[in-house]
């Protein structure tokens, strides 16, 4: 066991903050990840994440938190997104991808603004790689409300989002209001996605946003599954990467341990990746030109 | 605010700019502007490996886009892999997060890496630059009519002869080694707007291929000057001046292209 | 019109300066199996989405029991056109079936056993009990429609519209459809209006004919809808009906044929 934890593991302040929240982020970004691979938005959770980069910069600049400046900027851009009506499977279009430059182009120089008049060493490393073990205690309630606020409201809106996603005209037909159903579902995501980037960074926060839901849907056919498989994948990827940061201490070559981020990542990819050594993956059932003999054989009771 | 290392600095970035300039033409003909988007972040990673190492920096750079152009190629092979190749990509990011963060100047190396450093370029850094650059003229001039022809009628250029999936292999291939010399002056995130902005903004201007591969390198061109005395001027970011003034060009292009085209014939009929 | 259940009353549609439907006018009552018939771009869909509340009218008004539809009514049931599902959306057929039920409700709700039973009891009537656990993004077309037939008949609807449903399906789907349609139309007294361009498939089990054309219908029973001077007026040019082994097909006149010569040859023959 001392070979896995470390000493002081279990002991240290920041890593029980780490454990806490990072988990409560895991699961929200986990389950708001099912429906936004679900919806085809990966691509808009993946702008988020830029432009929260910028927002990050941003706060950074003028001695804000981070957080606020994932948070605003992320919310700003969802309610953009949503004015000028994002359809749904957009892909990665060049007019996005160009826009989206000019906001990192942004970040660069909020960031070299910033490392100007700051003392704050490390902080474009922080913005966008994150650092879960110096969270500022203050922030704490506020992370966790907010990813509460999230998931509850995805979870609130869970059956409305997957009858829009098989059929918009169905759902608009049963008086579902699908518009305003979407912005409020691009603004929980524009909150994962702060909130994902503050535990693991704004460049790498897609990772924890896709990577647990993409996994989750190719092991899990139903939606409840999906979800519960997807917050599993998060967690433990959460925890594996606290405990080896952590580790990581003691290791070469720098002596003050790898990133959290880095372990994250890679053991979210690494999961992705196992799932595809289930080859030859059958179908629950195989497809046969019988159609028109089991309604005959069904109409036979009646 | 010519002479010295400046003067290197001029050199460097106006090749940069001619290489993006263009293969930012074929890319935005293609389609396959998400090359430019993915293989950066491989660079990131190799960069920072190399740098760690000790290694030449433009080996790492070179290795890792090879790798991630390869990457790509296979990938995009298999139905359903949007999701694992930008989950790779991302993971490059990460790997490069681990090799910055063993030096000793993490921040300051993950800034430069990321958005870019073009001065203090020394002549032994200018000379790999220029080689590179003139490897992939090189190799566009020799392929230049197959990939023409391929990139901009496919079908054809199968009837041809013209092998598809080795003209978009040795395409990822050139696009590799552009990423190799544009990712050290403009930043691993910034080079999608040096490469597709300008190509993408002339695309909308003219039609005719010849006109728009030039009209590219211009605007990437004059993208990378005025990048280069803003900032030489006000100490802010060159991949902050290409990153707006690329987005601005796009924009101005598209309004150009919606003005001159008169009102939208967006009047469709319900079918 | 009196205790109809679904009352147009001279429903007009403009889009985009075009006319898509003019004057149209029919009831449905319950039990009862419409066709609704015509070529492509007659305004088929259109006018479905009319009854369903997501077009407004220009003119005209579309009652359900005499009065204008109230927003979140389930009484009318319906099944798009092919749906593009990916395949790796985490539902199954029973978990969209269920969503049939209650889809549209907010919050959270416990799974119950009387939920299921009812979900497997409808997907045994469409006879799609075998791969009720199967993702819905990997069936067959035909398997799919039978899959959304019954996600809207689970909520008991008085109404049932489809979109084409029959389109892109093979002769033993296409029948197997159709049975199981008209056998939970009749078993549960639901009036369904089905539209499709043709109309050979639903001949067995249709009750009455509603003939869109150039924006304007023809309604009534088939035999007196489906002849060349009703079909020629609504398309404003001269059709030929034909009929063959029990088979009906409308064909227009090759270009160049005189109205007035055909109508002659037409009268001649008949007489």
């Amino acid at each position: 066991m001392h070979y896995v934890f470390e000493p002081g593991f279990f002991a240290s302040g920041p890593v029980r903050v780490a454990l806490a929240v990072g988990t409560v982020i895991a699961v929200t970004s986990a389950v708001v990840g099912v429906f936004t691979v679900t919806r085809g938005q990966s691509f808009a959770g993946h702008s988020l994440a830029d432009i929260a980069t910028t927002g990050g910069s941003g706060a950074f600049l003028i001695g804000v938190n981070q957080f606020w400046g994932y948070l605003a900027f992320g919310a700003g851009a969802a309610a953009f997104m949503e004015m000028i009506g994002i359809q749904r499977r957009r892909g990665r279009d060049v007019a996005t991808g160009v826009v989206l430059g000019a906001a990192l182009g942004l970040a660069a120089l909020f960031l070299y603004l910033g490392t100007q008049y700051s003392t704050t060493t490390g902080a474009s490393f922080t913005i966008l790689f994150g650092s879960i073990f110096v969270l500022t205690p203050s922030t704490v309630p506020v992370l966790i409300a907010s990813a509460l606020v999230a998931l509850v409201t995805v979870l609130a809106l869970a059956r409305v989002l997957l009858l829009s996603s098989l059929s918009p005209d169905i759902a608009a037909a049963r008086g579902v209001p699908v518009r305003a159903v979407g912005a409020a579902f691009l603004m929980a995501l524009a909150v994962s996605v702060a909130l994902s980037a503050v535990i693991i960074g704004a460049v790498l926060s897609t990772a924890l946003l896709i990577g647990p839901a993409a996994t989750a849907l190719r092991l899990a056919r139903s939606p409840v599954r999906a979800a519960i498989t997807a917050a599993a994948v998060g967690v433990l990827a959460i925890w594996l990467g606290i405990v080896l940061g952590y580790d990581s201490y003691y290791w070469p070559p720098a002596g003050r341990g790898w990133p959290v981020s880095f372990f994250v990542v890679t053991l979210i990819v690494g999961g992705y990746l196992v799932t595809y050594l289930r080859r030859g993956e059958r179908r629950a059932d195989p497809q046969t030109p019988q159609e028109n003999v089991d309604a005959e054989q069904a109409c036979s009771p009646a | 605010m010519f002479t010295g290392v400046m003067a290197n600095t001029w050199i460097t970035a106006t090749m940069v700019a001619v290489i993006a300039g263009v293969m930012g033409f074929f890319a935005v003909l293609r389609g396959s502007t998400f090359a430019a988007h993915a293989i950066p972040n491989g660079a990131f990673a190799g960069a920072a490996g190399a740098g760690l190492l000790g290694l030449n920096v433009f080996a790492g750079l070179a290795v890792f886009s090879v790798a991630g152009a390869l990457g790509i190629a296979a990938l995009s092979r298999r139905a359903r892999s949007d999701v694992a190749t930008a989950l790779t990509f991302v993971m490059m990011l990460g790997i490069g997060a681990l090799f910055v963060s063993w030096s000793s100047q993490y921040a300051q190396e993950a800034y430069s890496l990321l958005f870019g450093e073009v001065f203090g370029v020394s002549t032994g850094e200018v000379l790999p630059i220029i080689g590179f650059g003139l490897a992939c003229i090189a190799a566009i001039i020799v392929m230049f009519r197959p990939l023409m022809l391929s990139s901009a009628l496919p079908e054809v250029a199968a009837a041809r002869g013209v092998p598809a999936r080795r003209m978009d292999l040795a395409f990822l291939l050139v696009m590799a080694l552009a990423t190799s010399m544009t990712v050290p002056v403009v930043g691993a995130l910034l080079m999608f707007s040096l490469m597709i902005g300008p190509a993408a903004a002339a695309r909308s201007l003219t039609a005719r291929p010849g006109l728009a591969m030039a009209l590219s390198v211009v605007i990437a061109l004059v993208t990378v000057w005025i990048g280069i005395a803003a900032s030489y001027q006000s100490n802010w970011p060159l991949g902050f001046f290409v990153g707006v003034l690329g987005a601005l060009f796009y924009l101005g292009g598209k309004g150009y292209a919606a003005v001159r085209s008169g009102a939208p014939a967006g009047q469709r009929a319900r079918a | 019109m009196n205790g109809d259940l679904l009352t147009l009353n001279r429903v007009g549609v403009r889009l985009g300066g075009r006319e898509i439907l003019r004057d149209v006018s029919f009831g449905l009552r319950p039990g009862q199996f419409t066709g609704l018939i015509g070529p492509n771009g007659a305004g088929k869909t259109t006018l479905l989405r009319v009854i369903l509340g997501l077009q407004p009218v220009t003119s005209g008004e579309a009652l359900l029991d005499g009065a204008p539809r109230p927003a979140r009514d389930s009484s009318i049931g319906y099944v798009p056109q092919k749906l593009v599902i990916e395949p790796d959306v985490p539902l199954r057929v029973r978990d969209v079936v269920s969503l049939g039920l209650d889809g549209h409700r907010f919050g959270i709700r416990l799974p119950s056993r009387a939920r299921r039973v009812l979900v497997s009891d409808m997907l045994t009537a469409v006879g799609a009990q075998r791969y009720a656990d199967a993702r819905v993004g990997e069936l067959s077309g035909g398997e799919q429609q039978r899959v959304m037939i019954a996600h809207a008949l689970i909520s008991r609807p008085r109404l049932l519209l489809l979109d084409e449903p029959l389109a892109n399906l093979d002769i033993s789907s296409e029948q197997g459809i159709v049975s199981v349609l008209a056998r939970l139309a009749r078993a549960e007294h639901v009036a369904v209006l089905l539209s499709a361009h043709d109309m050979n498939p639903l001949m067995p089990v249709m009750d009455r004919i509603v003939y869109v054309a150039a924006g304007r219908v023809a309604v009534g029973d088939t035999d007196d809808v489906v002849q060349p001077e009703v079909l020629s007026r609504l398309y404003g040019q001269h059709v030929d009906v034909i009929r063959v082994h029990g088979r009906i097909l409308v064909v227009a006149a090759p270009e160049g044929v005189d109205e007035a010569e055909a109508a002659a040859e037409d009268a001649g023959v008949i007489r």
